[in-house]
């Protein structure tokens, strides 16, 4: 008897520990999985708004930096799986396509400015571009006067090492260097084996006339990524054998007047721009194709998904809030002022972002955009895990630049397949 | 040995045992149940299907298998980990055994000492890897113009110095606790006999310690083999995957792959086959040269 007893405590115990999963709900729910942890604050505080406003639950989870698809891949599978997620281009609209719902129709898609914004795959529309963002070469106009130089004297490749490598020789005296520190850590990595590398491929991907994304690469262009890469490391802040250091921390070292340029992008606006409003400038990253012609490097890597397997209830809550967020007055003040997002819709507020602006003057001006084709990359953590170890070897005098061609070409091969598999 | 454990004991007391073992058992079976069998069951289902999801699966029989036989960077990472597991059991072991040796020696302070180097054991895997990056980095971007991400031997050579700093305060307990139960008697009818340090060491205190040294040898390798957090934080497999341990090398091909992850699944049958074999085939020696066996 006593034996049952305790088998009946003992199972109450577990039963208790069970219990309170079970809360109903009658209206649909929201919950948004955030990509962008700099932004987590200002959407925790526009889905309190939402939900006193109108009483819809809104969750808002952010996974931390380089974690999203660990993370999206967990919770997707939950009863309470995210209604909300982020695909990040073509590659990620291909993992993730079974869970995106076609939003062609949706208030969300026909609020943005252009077609350019949609993820598409034939006519059906998976994803809603909610940030467009540009980056080129952040300048600190103060320090280039200094060295004796104008913005404006600034137009091609050659310009831009000229006077980089005038700063390297008088770096003692004028007390700074031409560019911030090329950190290959993983937290800074993307800026080089990302972005740097879109210029390549851009010219790559004009060239051969490619859509989409190409099974091989040529390397036409490396040679100029090389020169670029070049300058960046022999006139840095610190030498190229501590490249892979922890310690490198680009946005300080430029906050503190330790380096003329930048590169990085509008995101980084709130960062750097203690050092004031008019000192900041933003140069297009030069590669010596068409320097006269190129402007800055700007598109989109975030998408939003709707969860296709989510409840009708939660898909239309869904797009009930993203509709408010787009058009809302508090939906897009948040969007451009909290959160500094330069989004495409048609309702969208002007943000208070200097980077931004100068974004757009290139483009009045008629410059053409380096679209980011980085989005195209096969297995994009395996390739570009392989060009930073090639880099840094390079870099700090251990590998040859051979290696970094194989990684940038062969290595694209190699991924393609592989994703294919 | 295990057989005898009760044997001291009354015959009320046996019956008390065999009536409440269920209440303690059941907690702990649950648990058992819930964090290992079923997610190990559901592991082994997986790793037959084609998934990115666990809603959407397809069955794919033994391809997956194959895959990882044809894939270079698993036994690559194989090779890597047993030459390392090696290595850190022998110098976790050797040096956890000399300090406790010593710290059972009544030297001043000596609880002091065993606090403190027990403390790095509390600290996690991950802390330690990112505190020890930092370290080894600055010294060896110093000293020898590389650092840790370049060089893969530095890389090696840093998991082995974390990984032991880590252990040692932990299998340094098991040691003093077993060498402050070594019989009094018998070291003294040693000395009388006329033995040196060595011989006592020797014939008397390893083989009554044998127990805790097959423990902590136990420990210790399947430790090594499942190393992750610190290879992730310290080196994270750079340079070019040459310091990526097995734990990592699956971890690594379950979130890389965007279409099947069902070969990081069948690498993870493999390695906890792997591991299990080693680890009982490991037991079986040490325990037969245990003192009363």
């Amino acid at each position: 008897m006593k034996k049952i007893i305790s088998l009946l405590l003992c199972l109450a115990f577990v039963v208790l520990l069970f219990a309170g999963c079970g809360a109903k709900e009658t209206k649909g729910r929201v919950y948004y999985l955030n990509f962008k942890p700099e932004q987590d604050s200002a959407w925790q505080a526009l889905a309190n708004e939402y939900t006193k406003q109108t009483g819809v639950e809104v969750k808002v989870v952010t996974a931390s930096q380089g974690t999203y698809e660990q993370t999206l891949l967990a919770e997707i599978d939950k009863t309470e799986a995210p209604t909300l997620f982020q695909i990040n281009g073509p590659v990620g609209l291909e993992a993730w396509k079974d869970y995106a719902m076609d939003l062609s129709g949706s208030a969300v898609y026909n609020e943005l400015i252009s077609d350019d914004f949609a993820l598409k795959d034939g006519n059906k529309v998976y994803g809603v571009a909610y940030v467009y963002e540009t980056y080129g070469l952040i300048t600190n106009k103060k320090l280039l006067e200094k060295a004796g130089y104008e913005i404006d004297d600034i137009n091609s490749f050659n310009d831009l090492k000229r006077i980089a490598e005038d700063i390297t020789k008088r770096k003692a005296e004028l007390g700074f260097s031409a560019f911030t520190s090329s950190s290959l850590a993983s937290s800074s990595s993307w800026r080089f084996s990302g972005h740097l590398a879109n210029i390549p491929l851009f010219y790559e991907f004009a060239d051969r006339e490619v859509v989409g994304q190409p099974t091989a690469l040529e390397g036409t262009y490396l040679k100029n990524f090389k020169a670029l890469w070049d300058l960046y490391i022999n006139n840095a802040t610190i030498e190229p054998n501590t490249i892979t250091s922890e310690q490198n921390d680009a946005a300080s070292e430029f906050k503190n007047g330790m380096a003329v340029f930048y590169q990085n992008g509008t995101w980084e606006y709130d960062n750097i721009k203690s050092i004031g409003e008019d000192n900041i400038g933003f140069l297009p990253i030069f590669a010596g194709v068409n320097d006269r012609e190129q402007g800055l490097c700007s598109g989109t890597e975030n998408y939003w998904a709707v969860n296709n397997e989510a409840s009708n209830q939660d898909k239309i809550a869904t797009l009930d809030f993203l509709k408010w967020v787009v058009t809302s007055e508090e939906g897009t003040t948040a969007l451009a002022k909290d959160m500094g997002f330069t989004a495409p819709f048609k309702k969208a507020k002007e943000v208070d972002n200097k980077l931004a602006d100068i974004a757009d003057d290139y483009i009045e001006d008629g410059k053409y955009s380096v679209v980011w084709l980085f989005t195209t990359t096969p297995n994009v953590d395996v390739w570009r895990s392989d060009l930073v170890d090639a880099l840094a070897a390079y870099s700090a005098g251990s590998g040859k630049w051979d290696a970094v061609e194989k990684a940038f070409v062969d290595g694209w091969e190699t991924q393609y397949k592989a994703s294919k598999q | 040995m295990v057989k005898n454990t009760t044997s001291h004991l009354g015959n009320h007391q046996k019956k008390a045992i065999r009536r409440y073992a269920p209440i303690f058992l059941f907690p702990t079976f649950i648990a058992f149940v819930i964090g290992f069998l079923w997610p190990f069951i559901w592991g082994l289902y997986l790793s037959f299907f084609r998934f990115r999801t666990l809603s959407k699966t397809t069955f794919v029989g033994f391809q997956n298998y194959v895959k990882v036989l044809n894939d270079d960077s698993f036994l690559y990472s194989f090779i890597f980990t047993l030459v390392f597991t090696l290595i850190s059991v022998l110098v976790i072991n050797l040096l956890s055994f000399t300090v406790a040796f010593f710290l059972t020696k009544n030297i001043k302070g000596s609880t002091v000492f065993r606090t403190v180097f027990f403390l790095p054991n509390l600290i996690g895997g991950i802390v330690l890897g990112y505190l020890w990056k930092i370290i080894l980095d600055a010294l060896i971007i110093k000293y020898l113009g590389s650092s840790l991400a370049l060089n893969a031997a530095y890389g090696f050579i840093g998991l082995i110095i974390l990984v032991s700093w880590q252990q040692i305060g932990y299998f340094m307990i098991i040691y003093i606790a077993a060498l402050q139960n070594v019989p009094h008697e018998h070291i003294e009818a040693a000395k009388i006999d006329g033995a040196n340090g060595m011989q006592l060491l020797k014939n008397i205190t390893i083989p009554a310690v044998m127990p805790s040294i097959t423990i902590c040898t136990f420990l210790s390798l399947t430790n090594g083999f499942k190393i992750f957090d610190q290879n992730l934080a310290l080196t994270a497999g750079k340079p070019y995957n040459m310091t990526e341990m097995l734990a990592l090398n699956i971890y690594n091909s379950f979130y890389e792959s965007s279409t099947n992850m069902g070969v990081g699944q069948a690498k993870a049958v493999i390695f906890f086959i792997v591991v299990v074999v080693i680890a009982l085939s490991q037991l079986y020696f040490t325990r037969s040269r245990e003192v009363g066996n």
